[in-house]
């Protein structure tokens, strides 16, 4: 891994966190539909990132969405468990053949077809670990499936917006 | 011996990822407690900064709202003000120390604030610089908004009343009857009004306001009006759904509320 693509990584780690606290924090459809985009970042790092380095980075970035949430410990839990799983999912849905040579996992790069079943599930494991968190202590059941259901579709679709405005194919940002 | 460590060593990610995972299990019970522990949320130096910043661009969005809320409060303190203006021809003795003023408000912008998730919090651009206290009680020209959490020197957190575990204290206005406020995690313009007895009377439209009596929040203050009255699960209680009467949607400013009796209170509640 070069100097540059470190910068990018480091770059591209900034503006998720920036635009998820001051944007997306404040953009909640119906008030069931959460914007978690920064799962995006862990989810499109390169395929041969490890899991220790990944899922300090995931602490590092859940710890600081969670200080402007004011949800101290939330976002880190479904996020480090995010980068825990993702390399034994990228590993089950390896292509035959294998993947290439510093690939980033994107849309782009895989398919429409292969990102979805990538990614969906993730995002589906990531708010279900947040929003039932969430709502320990409270004995809903009904609005937190809606929550759950509701924000992965929105992320799903919001990820897939990204990465067609902001992504460029077979290039790692 | 070398078997073990290279166990270890083989599941490293693992032991790495419990590790992690129990440092956010105890960031999360050690931030559940009502007041304290501020050193990782939005009061802190860096996050709150760029939270101001970023209010002070906003707001020139909700001015005109801002504006108008002010204007019908001054009004409304304009006529109370009728009131106690001196008529020319009487004499006026000056009161004790015992109706003296026991409360003091300050004012305060919020730079932060959710309603979505089921214990939400506020932040404000006041701290223990400008007298902020924990446990001072925050309301703004419509209603009751929640209490303070944390004190950082510059800035404050506050558990809205959107928050699952805070209780007000309040009252029916009408019937005096007492009772507490709680949110119970769906609707951010609906709560429940818990502990009134089955046989007080309660009406659809009758204002709750706070109570005054946990010595947080003066007397009075609105809440709510009362939406629904229903024969409660519990077979004591009554089920009564309260409207909130605070948008939480558009706080920008607020007061803050303290009871400079609260210690000598306490200190009597706890002498008995």
């Amino acid at each position: 891994m070069n100097s540059s693509k470190i910068f990018l990584l480091a770059g591209s780690f900034l503006l998720y966190f920036l635009v998820q606290v001051l944007m997306f924090k404040n953009m909640v459809i119906f008030g069931v539909a959460f914007c978690f985009l920064y799962v995006l970042y862990i989810l499109l790092l390169p395929v041969e990132m490890k899991t220790i380095p990944m899922m300090l980075i995931a602490f590092i970035l859940g710890l600081g969405v969670d200080m402007f949430y004011d949800t101290m410990g939330m976002h880190i839990f479904s996020l480090v468990a995010i980068a825990f799983v993702r390399n034994f999912w990228l590993g089950i849905l390896t292509p035959t053949g294998g993947y290439d040579e510093n690939l980033q996992p994107s849309m782009l790069n895989m398919g429409l077809g292969w990102f979805v079943t990538y990614s969906l599930p993730l995002f589906f494991l990531h708010h279900l670990l947040f929003f039932y968190i969430d709502s320990l202590g409270t004995n809903l059941f009904f609005p937190v499936v809606q929550k759950i259901v509701a924000s992965t579709i929105f992320v799903f679709v919001m990820s897939i917006i990204v990465q067609l405005l902001f992504y460029r194919r077979r290039r790692g940002i | 011996m070398y078997r073990i460590l290279l166990f270890l060593y083989r599941i490293r990610a693992f032991l790495l990822f419990v590790l992690l995972e129990t440092i956010a299990i105890w960031l999360i019970v050690s931030n559940n407690s009502q007041q304290g522990s501020v050193f990782f949320n939005s009061s802190n130096r860096i996050s709150a900064g760029i939270l101001d910043t970023q209010t002070d661009i906003i707001d020139y969005f909700s001015l005109s709202s801002v504006n108008k809320a002010l204007v019908e409060k001054n009004a409304e303190l304009l006529a109370e003000l009728e009131q106690y203006r001196k008529p020319a021809d009487s004499i006026y003795f000056s009161l004790d120390s015992a109706l003296e003023a026991s409360y003091q408000f300050k004012g305060a912008k919020v730079i932060n604030n959710s309603i979505n998730l089921s214990q939400n919090y506020l932040t404000i651009n006041k701290g223990s610089r400008h007298g902020i206290r924990e446990g001072m009680g925050v309301f703004n020209e419509e209603g009751v908004v929640g209490r303070v959490k944390g004190v950082t020197k510059n800035f404050a957190t506050v558990i809205s009343l959107l928050h699952t575990e805070l209780l007000v204290s309040s009252k029916i206005s009408s019937s005096e009857v007492f009772g507490s406020i709680k949110w119970d995690g769906v609707d951010p313009k609906i709560a429940k009004m818990l502990y009134v007895p089955r046989h007080v009377q309660v009406q659809v439209g009758d204002k709750v306001v706070t109570s005054g009596y946990n010595a947080v929040f003066p007397e009075g203050i609105p809440i709510g009006i009362v939406l629904e009255v229903k024969p409660g699960p519990e077979t004591n209680y009554l089920d009564i759904t309260v409207e909130l009467s605070t948008d939480f949607t558009k706080i920008s400013y607020v007061y803050l509320v303290e009871n400079n009796l609260a210690e000598e209170l306490e200190n009597l509640n706890l002498e008995n």
